[in-house]
């Protein structure tokens, strides 16, 4: 059985040009990049390498990225650095939508004693920026917003938005792992103070991301150790997938423009598809608003977990936001900011696409989702006039 | 993703017994599209030997809460209601090889709708399960049902309860209350316990012993077995009484600690506070 991999928003494959740029440091140029001696030292410059690399998919300067072991490191050292930079504001303004290395990161924070100031989004998963003109004051030491949202693929004004956090003179960080290598990114003419990304989103390995700060932000290490990474993040580098991060940034920029396209083109047809194929469909988020390969739609009266797992039958890997695929009882937290019904939050789906997908992998869950779809409404007690 | 087994998953894909009873003589139906899961069940049943002649489904939920519903229905075809009323959520569970525990409250649906739908046949209400105050009030649980599923599954942690009958799974604003109802079960239970035991006051010798004998058989030999040890009482002397551990607990270097902690706390409260235990030497 062939899989039909719709699900790059949790995870990507490493693409195979990065795992080529990779191999060398495993196999024969393991040295550590801090040695005194050119076996070890020979290794640094590839770090370098992938630094810049980094640095100009993002439009940014090469000691302004510092590389970590994944997103939600990258948004907790942010936060936790902007926090500790001023301790007389520690006021936080995020949003009810945020990933969960932001959102729960910030529920902690609460629970500790800063003051935390959740903005709502409406019903198609925007902000409302005048509420975060309200939302920011004095002491508040950061905005935190992402960019572009896991599940539903929204894409927040975060330029907007940072020109809000610099009017109240706070620090303004972007969760932007959803959008690094989706949507054009120029840190050089930006309001962002720090921006996180993770490699296993972009076709990089899974256990490396980066951490962009801007020149001359006051930055106080997460992880204290060696002096790696300019004394900003301790421990020896993870130097194999520093490498295939730089490699997989550099892929990301000359595939941006596909994505664009071609991309955007296989998941609109998919999504008209499905939402034409079965009555009492909804699409979550904003129509136009959104990363070109991201669709997230709600079939009212089944549920998620019973989808996912008859197309896994055949193969096909997507999410859901129903409360039982999680382990919790309650369905996605940001579907539910949005309003989104109970019902229909527990039946929705979320395909997510990559460069690597196909004409014909799209063709194929056209044709088979319908009749899931069909199927589980007529075991269902609710929603006759759905079938 | 969830370790289901091969059986629950064969029930998922192909659900037994699907669809309505036009003209079913019970309808059982629990749960509701904003809980995220729900069951209606049809039953047709022979008037004359109460036999369930035929069963079938609906559901809206997960894909254990499918396979859940199928493997009742199979389960109570061919039963007499009285033979039916006797099945819970756990030969459901058994039925599917297990299900995981995040899941169990899956198969608690299926016993609330076979409950319902009989509680129907016979004309009464199943209303007493309905009764008392809403504690969580994301699904809609009262401390009616969480202290009945506290007690039929012997839990002791708001954790479990959620498993079994989602109370406590959302907000989480009312973990605090199901721990004070868990507390309030057990409680009462050892009360319960300790005034079956406590009216024997003046005790012969005799009934003493018997006494000691029975409280170590029904109170204490279940729990050191379940760990695969054993116990055996050897001599009674005044207060003292001299028992000898056998199985895996014979030269447990804790053993001092199990006779302190189990054995003589439950002598001093099934029989007389005045009891101490000493292990028998040799």
């Amino acid at each position: 059985m062939n899989t039909v991999y719709l699900d790059n928003n949790a995870t990507t494959r490493v693409a195979p040009e990065v795992l080529e740029a990779m191999l060398p440091f495993l196999r024969d140029f393991w040295g550590n990049p801090s040695s005194m001696h050119s076996f070890g030292g020979q290794v640094r410059k590839h770090i370098d390498n992938a630094r810049r690399q980094v640095a100009a998919l993002l439009g940014a300067e090469e000691d302004e990225i510092i590389f970590t072991s994944c997103g939600t490191e990258s948004d907790n050292a942010a936060i936790a650095s902007a926090l500790a930079a001023n301790p007389c504001r520690p006021h936080i303004v995020t949003t009810r939508v945020e990933h969960p290395a932001v959102f729960g990161l910030c529920q902690r924070l609460e629970k500790e004693g800063h003051q935390v100031t959740w903005l709502s989004v409406d019903t198609r998963g925007m902000l409302d920026l005048d509420e975060a003109r309200r939302a920011v004051r004095d002491c508040t030491g950061v905005v935190s917003v992402m960019w572009a949202n896991n599940e539903t693929g929204v894409i927040f004004p975060v330029e907007e938005v940072g020109k809000i956090a610099k009017s109240a003179g706070c620090a303004f960080h972007v969760d932007a792992v959803q959008a690094v290598g989706k949507l054009p990114v120029t840190l050089r003419q930006s309001t962002i103070d720090f921006l996180s990304l993770s490699g296993h989103k972009l076709h990089a390995p899974k256990g490396v991301g980066a951490l962009y700060i801007r020149k001359g932000t006051k930055f106080t290490p997460l992880i204290v150790g060696g002096h790696q990474e300019m004394g900003r993040r301790g421990g020896t580098e993870n130097v194999a997938s520093i490498v295939g991060l730089g490699a997989a940034c550099e892929l990301a920029g000359k595939h941006m423009g596909e994505e664009q396209t071609r991309g955007r083109g296989l998941r609109d047809k998919l999504e008209r598809a499905l939402l034409a194929a079965a009555p009492d469909t909804r699409l979550n988020g904003h129509p136009e608003m959104r990363l070109p390969n991201t669709t997230n739609i709600s079939f009212e009266y089944v549920e998620g977990e019973a989808i996912l797992l008859r197309l896994n039958e055949l193969g096909i890997c997507a999410s859901s936001g129903s409360a039982c695929t999680s382990g919790s009882l309650e369905p996605s937290h940001v579907l539910r900011a949005m309003g989104v019904p109970y019902t229909a939050a527990h039946g929705s789906v979320r395909f997510s696409l990559s460069r690597y997908t196909t004409g014909g992998e799209i063709d194929f869950v056209i044709t088979h989702l319908p009749p899931i779809i069909k199927a589980l409404r007529e075991i269902s007690p609710f929603g006759r006039k759905g079938r | 993703m969830w370790n289901y087994t091969d059986k629950m998953m064969d029930h998922f894909l192909h659900p037994r017994n699907v669809g309505e009873i036009s003209d079913a003589d019970a309808v059982g139906e629990v749960g509701n599209m904003a809980c995220g899961d729900a069951l209606k069940l049809y039953l047709k049943i022979d008037k004359s030997d109460t036999c369930i002649t035929e069963a079938k489904f609906q559901t809206f939920g997960c894909a254990s809460a499918i396979a859940s519903a199928s493997a009742l229905t199979e389960l109570i075809k061919g039963k007499t209601v009285e033979q039916a009323e006797k099945i819970t959520n756990d030969d459901i569970a058994a039925y599917l090889g297990g299900l995981p525990k995040e899941k169990m409250h899956c198969s608690v649906m299926g016993q609330e709708a076979l409950e319902a739908a009989l509680a129907k046949y016979r004309g009464s209400s199943p209303a007493p399960r309905e009764e008392g105050k809403i504690v969580c009030t994301c699904f809609g649980v009262t401390d009616t049902k969480i202290a009945r599923v506290v007690r039929e599954h012997n839990l002791t942690t708001p954790e479990q309860v959620t498993h079994y009958c989602k109370a406590g799974g959302g907000c989480g604003g009312c973990i605090g209350e199901i721990q004070a109802i868990i507390d309030e079960v057990w409680r009462k239970e050892r009360e319960r316990k300790a005034q079956r035991a406590t009216p024997r006051k003046y005790l012969t010798n005799i009934q003493k012993i018997q006494l000691i004998q029975e409280t170590i058989e029904k109170e204490i030999k279940p729990t050191l077995r379940a760990d695969g040890g054993d116990i055996e009482l050897i001599d009674v002397a005044g207060n003292t009484v001299i028992v000898a551990f056998r199985g895996v607990c014979a030269g447990c270097p804790a053993s001092g600690v199990t006779i302190a902690a189990v054995v003589e706390k439950k002598l001093r409260e099934f029989v007389s506070p005045e009891i101490t235990v000493r292990e028998a030497q040799g």
